[in-house]
């Protein structure tokens, strides 16, 4: 087991300079600088906020001093946001995106499983169909058409719950922007449980479980489920990225102050400093993610030896 | 004829005959094809073209009488003809996308898990590396920097998903490997190169039709996507995506120019998803646990 | 606390609100026939004064001296007094100088600061606080990009290059109460210039005591009505009443929150939802939907501001063209652009100088012709350039990524169709490589472009197009035309220096190296509970001459 985490931790550092190199060389070669504006500024202006933010120095003398200030945790100043460092940035939009991110998740698993387990046990039925294709419709529907209808009826029609921002960071602020997050994702765990717990029914551990008269609650909550969980494991990594990703468009359509604003933001404005910090920290979380789910899927499979 | 292919063609058929009993794949089968013939027959079927203005006909609403039959769009624009035309260049997108990664992804997975020993342990661990890149995000980089060529996005795109094809390629490989007939090949002094393209790849075929099935609507949402970043095909062309984000912006002053190619567009990945789902039934039941 | 003592605020505040009504300026508020509810006579004020302003995007930065866009500016208008400051119609009136002399040769500005002026700390603000900040301003340590804006002042030219230190600046104060600026050069827009925040006083003791953190909330001093309380990034800004305001006690609104959205349709949803009361977009999808379901809440006003498409004259197929060039700008149907497509009240444009003080807008004399006349006019041209439909012309637009830039150039690209058989190609980029492209002259051809003047004054639009000027993107070189604007430039009879610029402008018009399109308007919904908005040209809204009714 710690061989095996010390084993993967080690292939951390390579994947991770990697993502380092590739962002800081695809930034640096794109057209346009921080400093290029509508107004055009005068050369000796622009010679000096160079200086000022070091780009004036040689592409691989700035990566090192890049690589020297994250070993200290320093990601840098925001070229755009001029009063704060990237440190800073993140540090206050991570929390944000992570009870997003981390409450999407929540639903999608709890949302996905269930409905997954009861289209299974009534496989081929109406209500499978139409359970699954409800569930079809999360991943036919883009989260930008989605999001803007749930806004429309529940915060403009109905005014049940707010149009957008985060408020004072209640719950009714996050309930929106967490759902349409979860949509996609939703339909993915669904469709996945249907399939391994339909597997799993037909085993023959549940047909002994079945002829010993069990209750089919016990079936399947002791039983079935967690064999039946192993895809959805495997499935958490990329789902992680998923959620990342849709998070750059749900943070925009609500206006919820989170990293993947910032991402688009810091692009759009050849903001080097903020781009790689929103990449690199991603990275690491993805990195990290997969590391655990791994852990997990060890722990629920037992064929896979520690 | 080889034992192989043989072997592959009773497969085929049988698939066939279970996906014929299965009611949602085959009428998501039908629909998919009706919209692949109306994207394809779209200029005859509409007297506008993509790219015609008019003015005193600035986004109203569908109707038989004016011939618009899905209404115009903001600037006087057919949307029926732009809908076609862009279910086109969506298709595409998908189905060239999804081939490079199926290219990169077979050659890669098929390589490891033929060759194995340290060979596979590198060529894995390369896919490892990759597999934790967030690729969406170079994906926007290389769209914003680059500007917005439609090849950009295959090559993105297919970029990102061969991860996926040579994980379950070389997995597939591994288990076919130890299979009687490729051992029997092996014994008779078969090249590797030559069992891995008569004998490994068209055993693969299954998986991989699955898998192309599945892949082109992410292909296309991932489109999508970029269209609403504003980084999607350049004007006067049009996907499916960029219609709908366009729509998306008036949806309550003008809902046809969201309505229309929304359904396409959600018809399409249903259908994708609903087929997908019917062939990896019909193909394989057991298959579903090893892949997921 | 009681329902009397509530009622005892409420009269206090109307008073207040009355006292800001009848102050130096009446028509200030008689202006307000857009169609909203009542004013502040008779009417009855909300017992919550919290103003909820869109503010477009996340402000970069709070020191006023780096700030360079249009959301810094709004919420800097409301922390920081300038030396010279609005009316709510956009004239100027004494700010944190009460009063100030020119001299005879426009080159000496003297200033009377207010005895009353005070920072939000209780310090007075006095001749010297002016002095300190146009230097810090200027200093190249400061690394501001919007610094040329100061340049009309003597040697800032130099104090920002790093040729001569920041005590060369030809800003003084013979006492605390005496502020005195010399320019270069007569200079008749240049108290205008004093409105920018590049112009703005900031507090000396804070910035040596906290550094670059000066702008944090609980640590940004200024002398404004209002001070800031908190900023959440990428959500919003947070301004409270300043008690030690020399005018605190006829501002109205409380608070002020400003939200950071770049979306306009998220906008206009949390508009929708009463979540916001003030917008600075509207979508222009919706417009239409808009004037009938909210008629009274939608307000445009000319901004001054112009849009246009440039040709690049470095290359073919616009080097040494300007019949071809004029031809295309004939074909274009500057009134379906404005009525059908932009269609928010823009005005078309035939000129290059929207309508500025001083200045007699100036036209081409095509600009009244019939339709017929002017494509036919157009296609002789076009065929004089050796085009036609055999060999039609092959054109590329260039326009950076953007919903309405893409409309505009769609139509354009189809009126060159229709008109004269042109074949052209759209190309978007994103803003910053647009901006790589278009400054390189090299692969465009015909690009879009728009301009926001920084001042009140024709010359802000003149000098883009001197062939010095680096904005001037399609490389366009007129000698006569740079010779006049030089003129106008040191020109000290207003009426002179106008005519200067008109000739100069004849010439630009005749010699087509850019094509007009329209004239901007500022767009923004405003609830009808909002009170004291008056539309001015610079679209410059101060929250502290605003009220909200009881709704």
């Amino acid at each position: 087991m710690l061989t095996f985490a010390f084993k993967r931790l080690l292939t951390a550092i390579p994947t991770l300079l990697v993502l380092l190199a590739l962002a800081f060389a695809l930034i640096r070669v794109a057209p346009g600088g921080p400093f290029d504006a509508e107004k055009e500024l005068p050369p000796e202006i622009e010679a000096r906020l160079n200086e000022a933010y070091h780009l004036d120095e040689p592409l691989y003398q700035q990566f090192g001093r890049y690589l020297g200030g994250l070993l200290q945790g320093d990601f840098g100043p925001s070229f755009q946001y001029k009063d704060y460092t990237v440190t800073e940035l993140i540090s206050a939009g991570f929390p944000v995106s992570l009870k997003l991110g981390g409450l999407a998740m929540l639903l999608a698993l709890l949302v996905g499983l269930s409905m997954g387990t009861w289209a299974a046990l009534h496989q081929n039925s109406r209500t499978d169909h139409a359970v699954m294709a409800l569930a079809m419709t999360g991943i036919s529907i883009p989260v930008f058409v989605m999001a803007p209808l749930l806004i429309l009826f529940f915060a403009v029609q109905l005014r049940w719950l707010p149009a957008g921002g985060l408020g004072d960071g209640g719950w009714a602020n996050l309930v929106l922007p967490v759902v349409s997050l979860a949509l996609p994702q939703i339909a993915v765990v669904a469709r996945l449980t249907r399939g391994s717990m339909i597997e799993v029914l037909r085993s023959d551990f549940i047909r002994t479980a079945r002829a010993q008269g069990l209750p089919q609650r016990e079936i399947i909550l002791g039983h079935a489920l967690k064999p039946a969980l192993l895809p959805i494991v495997s499935y958490l990594g990329p789902a992680t990225a998923g959620i990342i990703t849709g998070s750059v468009v749900i943070e925009q359509i609500f206006g919820v102050p989170g990293l993947g604003r910032y991402f688009v933001q810091g692009a759009l404005n050849r903001d080097y400093t903020l781009v790689m910090g929103v990449v690199v920290f991603y990275g690491v979380l993805i990195i990290l993610f997969n590391f655990i789910v791994d852990l997990a899927y060890r722990w629920l499979d037992p064929r896979v030896k520690l | 004829m080889s034992n192989a292919q043989l072997k592959g063609a009773g497969l085929w058929a049988d698939a066939w005959r279970s996906l014929r009993r299965n009611r949602a794949a085959m009428v998501a089968l039908y629909l998919m094809m009706t919209v692949v013939v109306l994207v394809l027959a779209a200029p005859l079927l509409s007297p506008f073209s993509i790219d015609s203005t008019d003015w005193d006909q600035i986004s109203i609403a569908p109707s038989l009488s004016t011939q618009h039959y899905f209404g115009t769009d903001d600037v006087g624009r057919d949307l029926f003809i732009r809908t076609l035309y862009g279910g086109r260049i969506s298709l595409m997108v998908g189905l060239v996308a999804t081939l490079v990664s199926l290219i990169i992804g077979i050659a890669w997975g098929a390589t490891a898990g033929y060759v194995g020993g340290r060979t596979d342990q590198f060529m894995m661990r390369i896919v490892d590396v990759l597999y934790a890149m967030p690729f969406m995000f170079f994906v926007i980089l290389l769209m914003v920097f680059f500007g917005r060529n439609i090849f950009m996005i295959f090559i993105a795109v297919g970029a990102i998903n061969w991860l996926d094809m040579a994980r379950i390629v070389r997995g597939q490989t591994l288990s076919l490997k130890k299979k009687e007939f490729v051992e029997a090949a092996r014994a008779g002094g078969v090249s590797s190169f030559n069992i891995v393209r008569r004998h490994i790849v068209p055993n693969l075929l299954g998986i991989v039709v699955v898998y192309v099935t599945l892949t082109i609507p992410q292909v296309i949402l991932v489109e999508s996507f970029l269209s609403f970043l504003g980084l999607g095909v350049q004007e006067p062309m049009t996907s499916w995506g960029a219609l709908v984000n366009d729509g998306a912006q008036a949806m309550e002053s003008a809902p046809w120019a969201l309505i229309f190619p929304a359904v396409f567009l959600a018809l399409t990945l249903f259908c994708f998803n609903f087929v997908g789902d019917g062939l990896r039934d019909a193909l394989d039941p057991r298959d579903r646990q090893e892949r997921s | 606390m009681s329902k009397a003592k509530i009622c005892w605020r409420f009269l206090l505040i109307l008073s207040a609100a009355l006292g800001v009504a009848c102050s130096d300026n009446d028509s200030v508020h008689a202006v307000r026939d857009y169609g909203q509810i009542g004013g502040p006579n008779g009417s009855t004020l909300a017992a919550d004064q919290t103003l909820h302003k869109d503010n477009g995007a996340e402000p970069q930065t709070l020191d006023p001296h780096r700030a360079t866009g249009v959301p810094e500016g709004n919420i800097l208008r409301d922390l920081f007094e300038p030396l010279v400051m609005e009316a709510p119609s956009g004239e100027l009136i004494p700010g944190a100088a009460e009063s100030w002399a020119v001299s005879d040769d426009g080159l000496l500005y003297t200033f009377q600061m207010r005895s009353d002026g005070r920072w939000s700390t209780g310090d007075p603000v006095t001749a010297n606080d002016f002095v300190y900040s146009m230097r810090r301003a200027l200093d190249p340590a400061t690394l501001s990009t919007y610094a040329s804006i100061l340049y009309p002042i003597k040697n800032a030219e130099q104090v920002n290059r790093g040729e001569l230190p920041p005590d060369a600046l030809g800003v003084r104060a013979p006492n605390k109460q005496t502020l005195e600026i010399e320019l270069e050069a007569p200079t008749p827009y240049f108290l205008g210039l004093l409105n920018h925040s590049m112009a703005y006083a900031v507090h000396q003791p804070s910035i040596e005591e906290h550094g670059e953190h000066f702008v944090r909330a609980g640590k940004l001093v200024g002398n404004g009505a209002y001070v800031l309380n908190d900023w959440v990034m990428q959500s919003h800004v947070e301004l409270v009443r300043n008690a030690r305001y020399r005018e605190d006690a006829h501002t109205t609104i409380n608070k002020v929150v400003y939200y950071a959205i770049e979306n306009a349709d998220t906008v206009f949803k949390r508009y929708r939802a009463d979540e916001i009361d003030f917008t600075q977009s509207v979508p222009t999808r919706q417009l239409e939907w808009i004037r009938q379901s909210m008629p009274d809440e939608y307000i445009q006003a000319p901004y001054l501001g112009i849009y246009y498409f440039g040709f690049n004259t470095t290359r073919p197929p616009f080097k040494g063209q300007p019949g071809l060039r004029r031809a295309l700008s004939l074909a274009i149907d500057r009134e379906i652009i404005t009525d059908k497509l932009t269609a928010a009240g823009e005005l078309p444009a035939y000129g290059w100088v929207p309508p500025v003080q001083g200045y007699e807008p100036q036209q081409p004399e095509w600009a009244d012709w019939s339709r017929e006349e002017r494509h036919a006019e157009a296609r002789r041209l076009y065929k004089e350039a050796g085009y036609d439909a055999d060999n039609p012309l092959v054109v590329e637009i260039l326009y950076n990524t953007s919903e309405g830039h893409k409309r505009l150039s769609i139509a354009i690209a189809s009126m060159w169709k229709q008109v004269l058989g042109a074949e052209t190609r759209l190309m978007n980029q994103e803003w910053k490589v647009f901006l790589q492209t278009r400054a390189a002259k090299i692969k465009t051809q015909a690009f879009r472009s728009g301009w926001i003047g920084d001042y009140n004054d024709a010359y802000t639009f003149a000098q883009l197009m001197h062939s010095a000027n680096a904005q001037n993107d399609s490389g366009w070189v007129n000698a006569e035309y740079d010779a006049l604007l030089d003129a106008a430039a040191v020109e000290n009879d207003p009426l002179i220096r106008a005519k200067f610029m008109q000739d100069a402008e004849q010439i630009l018009l005749a010699e087509a190296p850019i094509m007009p399109v329209y004239f901007y308007v500022s767009k923004h919904l405003v609830k009808p509970w909002v009170g004291g908005f008056v539309p001015n040209i610079m679209d410059h809204v101060y929250s502290k001459d605003l009220y909200i009714l009881q709704h």
